[in-house]
């Protein structure tokens, strides 16, 4: 009796499966179509950055060349970015922490208090996730030369904080909503300050959180273009995105060069991509999907 | 007593308040003053009451500008969304080849607009790019053209290396949001006898409304963001065909140092961007949001 009301099951389940291969069969064919059309360019970056000048000139460019080189990445390497390099590590790496250590504390205080004074703040945070960084950049470059920051990585960190703020603690308030009443109570009982809760608890319970939201912030501080540009004037403080455009009128016509740097300039998002594929994604999407 | 305010609380969120006023909310209240300025940046402001403000309907390139924005808005949706959406569900079947196409569908969003732009400014150049390349190698010359050169195709140009760019950040929320549709709900439209069409217009898609909200949502004031690209592929040109808002206030504020004319067109910039988050939450809700997630 039991296996015979089992079957149904399992056939059901094998004809389910065989149709819903069956539907769209453009739908594959679309797919692959797009993988030329996303990652190609991509792969032409690569193929390109291993040409030589004369190979560029004169060979098939759709084809990787048959005698790649390195060359383009030491003359990249020899023009200054190791310094750009770490200009970007140095703004990422401290805008990152200081994003991600501010917000988690307010998230903390923003779940746990019900003052309409914190209620308040919050939506003033929320109202900030609609500010476009294009709005509010002229007075951020009065503010910064007023400040006496300007052309400094200081003066690339600060804003960028603030701008990091307001999707970071949206989502960590999220997390930390979901931590039970009782683990703080059961500590609340052992006399731990709200120091110790945030130490202690929060922050080792929203962990895979954290990591989303400062790879997030990374992925947007390391690309960012308009506080360079209106904020850094000389190449001793200049980041990677604008390298790469200096590079561009450097090398104008030595596209295997450039395509080097443009590919250099990706490096710490590529090897994230590779070696931490979910950790990036869960990070970019950090917020939208949950 | 638990609920309230203490010192130690005031100490955990004062500097993320402190750094969100000083220079975001504060910033963007005093491009409000700063727009009655008659203002280079270097001398000493001139007050001159609502001039800018004047000035702004009777130029017409801040006009123009605004009609470029609002194009390019329309035209990287309209790339972006179907594209996006059948990705997001191919890559949510659960094959192999499907989440192996995923990884590589991914790379563009590696790279800054700035890298990206510089890349196909490349691919696209009319000389020696890889576009024109090919069409020539295939015998169809006649499709080659000045990608970006040509004042009637920059800014579609700029539209599909944006779509290029984003598409696959749409792709991974629309693939995370057809995962989320109970397969009970498939089982059932399959019993009904509901082929693979029927089912993609009258489950799938009716499912993923409030993911095509979010998606949209990011699309649409994230155009109003699209400067990088812009700023490094055409600056603007050739002549005004790509001067979209931002670009506009960059180069009026930061080019021509106008200073209190471009925090104008930042403030219409950050009205437009704060107003289509307002409606777009209006018709969805965040609320309404999460109440389907616990439903499911």
């Amino acid at each position: 009796m039991l296996s015979t009301a089992a079957k149904p099951v399992v056939h059901f389940k094998q004809k389910k499966i065989r149709k819903r291969s069956r539907l769209n069969p453009l739908l594959p064919l679309f797919g692959l179509l797009w993988l030329l059309f996303s990652f190609y360019p991509v792969f032409y970056m690569l193929i390109t950055s291993l040409r030589s000048q004369a190979g560029f000139l004169l060979g098939v460019p759709w084809l990787p060349s048959a005698h790649p080189t390195f060359e383009n990445y030491l003359t990249v390497l020899q023009n200054d970015f190791q310094k750009y390099f770490l200009n970007s590590v140095i703004v990422s790496v401290v805008t990152v922490f200081l994003i991600v250590f501010v917000s988690v504390s307010s998230a903390y205080v923003i779940v746990r208090t019900k003052t309409k004074t914190v209620r308040f703040i919050f939506n003033v945070f929320l109202v900030g996730l609609a500010i476009p960084i294009q709005a509010a950049i002229i007075p951020i470059y009065v503010l910064i030369g007023k400040l006496g920051v300007y052309n400094t990585l200081l003066g690339l960190i600060l804003p960028s904080v603030a701008f990091g703020i307001p999707l970071t603690v949206l989502i960590l308030v999220n997390f930390i909503r979901d931590i039970p009443n009782e683990l703080y109570e059961s500590m609340a009982l052992e006399g731990i300050t709200d120091f110790g809760m945030l130490k202690s608890l929060v922050i080792p319970l929203t962990k895979p959180a954290l990591m989303s939201v400062a790879i997030y912030n990374f992925v947007q501080v390391w690309n960012n273009f308009l506080f360079p540009l209106v904020l850094t004037q000389t190449p001793d403080v200049r980041v990677m995105p604008l390298a790469v455009v200096s590079y561009q009128g450097e090398f104008t016509i030595n596209v295997p060069v450039l395509l080097a740097a443009v590919v250099l300039s990706a490096l710490p998002l590529i090897l994230a991509y590779v070696f931490g594929r979910r950790y990036l994604l869960k990070g970019l999407t950090a917020g939208f999907s949950k | 007593m638990k609920e309230q305010l203490n010192w130690q609380r005031i100490v955990m969120i004062t500097p993320a308040i402190a750094f969100f006023i000083i220079f975001a909310l504060g910033p963007m209240v005093m491009a409000g003053y700063f727009s009655f300025l008659d203002w280079n940046g270097v001398a000493v402001p001139k007050f001159t009451g609502f001039s800018n403000w004047i000035n702004v309907f009777t130029d017409k390139f801040a006009g123009m500008s605004m009609l470029l924005t609002l194009k390019m808005m329309i035209l990287t949706w309209v790339i972006q969304t179907p594209i996006s959406l059948l990705l997001g569900v191919f890559l949510a079947g659960k094959q192999r080849y499907r989440s192996i196409l995923g990884v590589f569908y991914f790379f563009p969003l590696l790279f800054s607009s700035a890298a990206i732009g510089i890349t196909w400014s490349y691919i696209l150049n009319p000389n020696f790019g890889l576009v024109n390349s090919l069409f020539h190698a295939l015998g169809l010359s006649s499709l080659a053209k000045d990608w970006i050169g040509n004042p009637q195709l920059a800014l579609y140009t700029i539209a599909v290396v944006i779509a290029w760019q984003f598409i696959p950040f749409h792709t991974l929320l629309y693939q995370a949001g057809t995962r989320q549709i109970p397969d009970a709900i498939y089982e059932a439209a399959e019993i009904d006898g509901a082929t693979g069409i029927k089912k993609f217009f009258h489950i799938t898609l009716p499912q993923l409304k409030y993911t095509i909200t979010t998606s949209s949502l990011l699309m649409l004031t994230g155009s109003l963001t699209y400067f990088d690209l812009v700023y490094v592929m055409t600056g603007g040109g050739p002549g005004n065909a790509t001067m979209i808002l931002p670009m506009y206030m960059y180069k009026t504020a930061f080019m021509d140092q106008r200073m209190g004319y471009g925090s104008v067109l930042a403030i219409i910039l950050a009205v437009i961007g704060i107003l289509l988050s307002l409606v777009m939450l209006k018709i969805t809700g965040f609320n309404k949001m999460e109440s389907q997630m616990e439903g499911v």
